[in-house]
């Protein structure tokens, strides 16, 4: 009896100085999903506004990077993509790298792009980089209908291209594409605010990550021509996801199960570790943006 | 019966001052390994009182010190500071945007700010859009926007354009947009940064009527920052004054007002000479201007019966000697002249002192500039001084429900009007 008066008189919520290290607030997320979807929409209805071909945008994007590649690395430069049309091998990397690069870049704008919202009104600073990475996956499944008309014309006409079982696990690579382009963005987004060089270095350093990820090349390839630095792509959790996308995808290189095991640590890390610094930087980082 | 919603107790904030940027991987590496030593932080024991005038002595400054009140339900809590005072920071923390440095907030209630209307108004998206999204970011679920949809449209008055791309609203139609979706947030404690500035006449009337139906009607807490003091005097049932991140008053609204504009050595309007206006035929000793029967560093406003003393020794009686004042606006208009010419007055040899009475009301709120003239005869100049006398006229306090802000014009006299 005595208890639950006593509990009636507890304070809803109080505002400190420092909290918990890990005190990511689900429940709180929870409250503001409509929020959440309401950024996705906005996202999306926003990007292509008062363009003449609209989401047009989306398809254009990785079809004629793929047409580029095809023609640099794989015309010109002859890199070998086995008994697979060059060009569907690249719109499979392309697209997948993508939907890393975009979470990538998107979250990692958090803090800054967001400056004004936030100096103004308060909402679980995780909504931003979530309602990115949502937004990305829309924009992803766009592109895979792409991928997949492809993919169709492509086997009506004899390519040597086939689904697996592994191809069930696709859905988790793109969860965990997801889940390491959104620690890896909270990460530098917390950082940005304090450090801008970060922001100069993640555009040249997304270029690079993408050449030693596998986009335009086997990772097979790799160790065959340059095996004293193929450790680089080795040790590159995004090259293993690159790779296992194209072999569900296509039958095409390798699949390894510990690749896919060490993929799983490091995006765990990654995000654990982006969502420690993301929750220590939004209480303060008004005050040094 | 009222309990106590909202405790705030010993909360600090302290700010860097200059370059962040530079240095600040030192200071953190510093800080970190202070850390881990189990030692205080460094930086937290140096700081100065934040004074924007003064130099200090420090990079650090506490943007507020030793904050400590309690709100109780249903209070309308009025926060009045100068620049810099520390209002905002104080609701930033309150709002969960920026944390304190020390101290705590302990809340029994929801709290949802308004420190600007239309935070994450996109103008590509309709009006429509936008209220869902605006009302989602202060708070509201979407089933809750949707079931006051049409309360919102309406109260903003932009039914017919509700389709159209913000982009293409007026200033004024995007501020009323968004100050209505902002109406009709229900949390149990509603802070309020100075949203009033904005819209038309007809808008303001709208909008303080409906925050003072929330605030009473509804019993909700509400702190409330502006520094319009009429909007204050009118919405609030008690104010806190800040200066340089400390409380320094808390209590009445009416006093709080007055200790806010009185603490401004501007509001004190007394002039004492000892020999600068020692002339052959007077001496000036003394100027003040304050509402009747009261001393000078009361606060004028627009209600208030001015006084205006003069203090002066007539060396000469043989000369007809007038004392005349030119009455300028800010502009340095001359608005008017008046003297005690017309009114027979026989002034004395030795010490003079002259009232001079404005009915309540006649001059309107603004900054005054005052004139000193020596006439004789009613024709020659003796002595002229320019603007000897600055003094300002506050708003008073008004009416729930009508205007806030100041009317065309200087002078508002009040005239006798007769139906016939």
């Amino acid at each position: 009896m005595n208890k639950t008066i006593k509990h009636k008189d507890e304070w809803l919520f109080e505002i400190t100085p420092k909290n918990k290290l890990l005190s990511f607030n689900f429940k709180e997320v929870w409250q503001y999903r409509d929020l959440l979807m309401l950024f996705v929409k906005r996202n999306v209805i926003t990007v292509y506004k008062q363009t003449i071909l609209g989401p047009l945008w989306y398809l254009i994007q990785p079809i004629f990077t793929a047409l580029t590649f095809t023609l640099i690395f794989n015309k010109v430069a002859n890199i070998d993509t086995g008994s697979v049309p060059p060009f569907l091998f690249n719109l499979a990397g392309i697209t997948t790298w993508n939907y890393f690069k975009n979470c990538l870049q998107s979250t990692s704008d958090t803090f800054a792009g967001n400056a004004g919202i936030f100096s103004k009104v308060y909402f679980p600073r995780m909504i931003m980089p979530l309602s990115s990475v949502i937004t990305n996956l829309i924009q992803f499944g766009i592109q895979l209908t792409i991928f997949i008309s492809f993919y169709g014309y492509y086997y009506a006409n004899g390519a040597a291209i086939s689904l697996n079982r592994y191809t069930l696990l696709f859905p988790i690579l793109i969860l965990l594409m997801g889940l390491m382009g959104l620690g890896l963005g909270m990460l530098i987004s917390s950082m940005v605010t304090k450090y801008r060089d970060l922001k100069y270095l993640l555009n040249f350093g997304v270029q690079l990550l993408m050449y030693i990820s596998a986009v335009m090349y086997p990772l097979a390839l790799m160790r065959e021509k340059l095996p004293k630095f193929a450790w680089l792509v080795e040790y590159n959790p995004m090259a293993y996801v690159i790779e296992s996308a194209r072999y569900m995808l296509l039958s095409d290189g390798s699949f390894s199960i510990n690749g896919l095991l060490y993929t799983v640590i490091v995006t765990i890390i990654v995000l654990f570790f982006g969502i420690i610094i993301f929750n220590k930087t939004e209480k303060n980082f008004i005050d040094t943006v | 019966m009222n309990k106590t919603i909202l405790k705030i107790e010993n909360l600090s904030k302290q700010y860097r001052l200059g370059l962040v940027g530079t240095g600040t991987l030192q200071d953190d590496l510093k800080r970190w390994w202070y850390n881990l030593r189990g030692k205080e932080d460094p930086f937290l024991r140096v700081g100065d009182v934040n004074d924007r005038s003064t130099k200090g002595k420090s990079d650090y400054v506490w943007a507020l010190q030793n904050i400590n009140f309690e709100v109780k339900q249903g209070e309308v809590l009025g926060i009045i500071g100068k620049n810099g005072a520390g209002k905002s920071t104080l609701l930033k923390i309150l709002s969960k945007i920026t944390s304190p440095t020390t101290g705590s907030i302990k809340s029994r209630g929801r709290i949802a700010s308004l420190l600007e209307v239309g935070t994450g108004f996109h103008g590509e998206m309709t009006g429509r859009e936008n209220i869902f999204l605006n009302g989602a970011i202060l708070g509201m679920t979407k089933k809750e926007i949707a079931a006051k949809y049409d309360e919102i449209v309406e109260f903003s008055g932009c039914e017919r354009y509700i389709d159209t791309p913000v982009k293409r609203y007026s200033s004024g139609m995007t501020v009323r947009l968004a100050f209505a979706v902002a109406a009709f947030l229900e949390p149990d404690i509603l802070i309020i940064d100075e949203v009033l500035a904005v819209g038309d006449a007809e808008f303001q009337k709208k909008a303080i009527g409906k925050m003072q139906e929330i605030s009473q009607g509804e019993g909700r807490t509400v702190l409330f920052v502006s520094h319009n003091m009429a909007a204050v005097k009118s919405l609030c049932t008690r104010a806190m004054v800040l200066e340089n991140g400390e409380i320094v008053f808390d209590g009445g609204v009416d006093a709080a007002v007055e200790y806010y504009l009185v603490g401004d050595s501007e509001y004190k309007n007394i002039k004492v000479f000892s020999t600068e206006y020692d002339k052959d035929d007077f001496n000036l000793h003394e100027i003040s201007i304050n509402p009747v029967g009261k001393v000078s560093d009361f606060v004028l406003d627009e209600n208030t019966t001015i006084e205006i003393n003069t203090i002066f020794t007539l060396k000469e009686t043989n000369k007809k000697l007038h004392i005349t004042y030119v009455l300028n606006n800010e502009n340095g208009d001359v608005l008017f002249t008046f003297s005690h010419s017309g009114n027979n007055l026989k002034l004395k040899h030795g010490v003079n002192k002259l009232k001079c009475i404005l009915p309540k009301g006649f001059l309107n709120i603004g900054t005054y500039y005052l004139s000193f003239y020596v006439i004789e005869n009613s024709k020659t100049t003796l002595f002229v001084e320019k603007d000897i006398m600055m003094f300002n006229v506050q708003h008073g306090e008004r009416e729930i429900g009508s205007w806030l802000g100041r009317e065309p014009g200087f002078i508002k006299p009040v005239f006798n009007w007769i139906i016939e």
